[in-house]
């Protein structure tokens, strides 16, 4: 699979990585060099293989459905890059997203 | 150099038992000799004065008859660990400035083991290389340096590239590692020292940053065999924080150094013989194969036929839980942010901002194979065939107890090289790659030195939670190598 510049567009966008309209062919030239390379596995016969999606062989472990930390509301906000008003309650911040 | 960063760890930890010396003369030696050799660019972030303190309440705490498996020992720690209070930064600018509000699971342990942190170690950005060039803190130099050619730069392999080049300067005793691929291991190799990836499971992931999650492993890497056997004691355990990390019992994996292999099987895979294998790197391996037997142990001609999809399957797999697993950088409650005209835009200018180029190359991978339309054709493909590559594996351990490769398939190479065509510098994981997919112990020590004098490592893959096996058998192959070389200046 060969990608074109519309296609490099349209991933960067559901990845959220603004790119520039000049760098765009040499990232389709990479992206589909690397994609030529993974489509090797198309001649491996994987008919009746389940995916493997980990290798631990662990039933995912349960707890009981209770609080255990908590109240850590300095700590939490502390490495937040913008706008922490404790006076204000304490809010992580964003542009406004409703007019 | 001083004397002091000469030891072992196992050494130190006897000489200090015995009153030679004090955990602070043990740091002091040590930060001195990190800030001799800044140039090598290893530690993003020093920590001289939090490593003082510890080392004085270590010495405490041995007075007061309360000695860890590891008092009194400075170490680095990679800066994918967090480790509360000090900047962590996974070498991406996205990160930095970054100051967890806690400590990860595996540098807790280590600091409960009675352990000093002389500061946070270099390292691919977000892990995601095999050379250490493409951290934003800048690269780092391999302490090991080419005869024919000394003033060409190598690289010290990656991503652990700043772990391995301190534990080779002797500006660290040994330093935490992670490995997704072989990022482990191949610096270790690059290096000259020895590392351990455990079996997937063995170390809790809880704390570190997340690359890709069903293959991140922390390990040690260390100057011996002995050390990564005393380290990893110390970070092994199971962590309810981590729903991966296995429930089992941490052996004594120092105890495990017998000596003896008599009768061992060891497989050698043939699919590790591609064409174009070095000379040098063939020639290693069969002085490694004579020494297990010379030992007792038995070779084993294995096939694991599945071998050449590694890394193809790697390359899908990995992108894909990257490319989830790093949807968190998004400018909003850490790390980097570039203000933009919306939500969107500020997410979009701040991932821009924030990702170096290989780590912007495998999310949009990553985001590819897992788009809708591609999700069978790739990632569900690549999932089944490393259900075909662990298979491999399985069927291998039937018959053999552990398996011997190379780690890597040459020396460092130059700083310059490999460097244009992302594909190429991939390959320098082909042998690693295979045993991260399949979840197993694979340990690399140095085994001897190539005609430019550059250390070359042998690789040892175990079955899944026998460890032990793996580091008896490097115990003997590191007495038969009697590897002693060490980098100029050391």
């Amino acid at each position: 699979m060969s990608l074109d510049k519309a296609a490099v567009r349209a991933i960067a966008e559901l990845a959220r990585i603004e790119v520039r309209d000049e760098e765009l062919d040499h990232l389709a030239g990479e992206l589909s060099g690397i994609l030529h390379f993974v489509e090797q596995l198309a001649e491996v016969n994987t008919d009746g293989v389940q995916p493997m999606s980990s290798v631990a062989d662990l039933t995912l472990p349960m707890r009981k459905d209770v609080v255990t930390d908590g109240g850590q509301f300095a700590a939490v906000l502390a490495n937040a890059p913008d706008g922490v008003v404790e006076d204000q309650g304490g809010f992580f911040t964003v542009p406004k997203v409703v007019e | 150099m001083s004397e002091l960063t000469k030891l072992t760890i196992a050494q130190a930890r006897d000489k200090m038992a015995k009153g030679e010396f004090t955990a602070v003369e043990l740091t002091e030696a040590h930060i001195k000799a990190m800030e001799a050799k800044r140039n090598l660019g290893a530690y993003i972030v020093e920590t001289p004065d939090l490593a003082r303190e510890q080392a004085k309440a270590s010495d405490l705490r041995r007075q007061a008859g309360q000695a860890g498996a590891l008092e009194g020992i400075p170490l680095g720690i990679k800066d994918l660990f967090c480790t509360k209070g000090v900047q962590t930064t996974a070498a991406s600018h996205i990160l930095e400035g970054f100051k967890p509000q806690y400590e990860s699971t595996v540098s807790g342990k280590l600091l409960d083991a009675g352990s000093v942190m002389l500061g946070k170690l270099n390292l691919d950005e977000f892990a995601m290389g095999s050379s250490n060039m493409t951290s934003y803190f800048g690269k780092v130099t391999n302490p090991w340096k080419s005869k024919s050619d000394a003033a060409k730069q190598l690289v010290p392999g990656g991503s652990s590239g700043g772990s391995a080049a301190a534990v080779a300067a002797r500006i660290a005793m040994g330093a935490t590692g992670t490995d997704t691929g072989g990022s482990i291991r191949q610096p270790a190799a690059f290096c000259g020292i020895t590392g351990i990836k455990p079996t997937y499971g063995r170390c809790s992931r809880w704390g570190v940053v997340a690359f890709a999650s069903s293959l991140d492993q922390p390990g040690p890497m260390a100057r011996d065999v002995r050390d990564c056997a005393i380290m990893l004691g110390a970070m092994a355990g199971h962590d309810s924080k981590d729903s991966t990390s296995a429930p089992m019992a941490v052996p004594n994996f120092e105890a495990a150094l017998t000596g003896d292999i008599r009768g061992l099987k060891v497989g050698i895979p043939k699919e590790y013989r591609p064409d174009g294998l070095s000379d040098e790197i063939q020639q290693v391996w069969e002085q490694g194969i004579e020494w297990l037997k010379a030992a007792g142990a038995t070779p084993v001609e294995i096939t694991l036929p599945h071998t050449k999809y590694a890394l193809p399957t790697y390359y899908i797999v990995a992108p894909a839980e990257a490319s989830s697993n790093l949807a968190r950088y998004d400018g909003v409650r850490f790390g980097l942010r570039v203000e933009g005209s919306s939500l969107d835009d500020m997410y979009k200018k701040t991932r821009a901002a924030g990702f170096g180029p290989e780590v912007r190359r495998r999310i949009m991978i990553g985001t590819y194979v897992l788009s809708a339309g591609y999700y069978d054709a790739y990632y569900s493909k690549a999932q089944k065939v490393r259900r075909l590559i662990a298979d491999d594996f399985k069927k291998a351990f039937e018959t053999v107890d552990v398996i011997l490769t190379p780690t890597a398939p040459s020396a460092a190479f130059g700083m310059d090289e490999n460097t244009d065509d992302p594909v190429t510098m991939w390959l320098n994981d082909v042998f690693t790659i295979p045993t991260s997919l399949a979840g197993l112990p694979g340990l690399s020590l140095p085994a001897g030195l190539n005609a430019d004098g550059l250390p070359l490592g042998l690789q040892l893959i175990g079955r899944p939670f026998d460890e032990e096996t793996v580091f008896k058998v490097a115990g003997v192959m590191e007495s038969a190598a009697g590897f002693t070389a060490t980098p100029e200046g050391v």
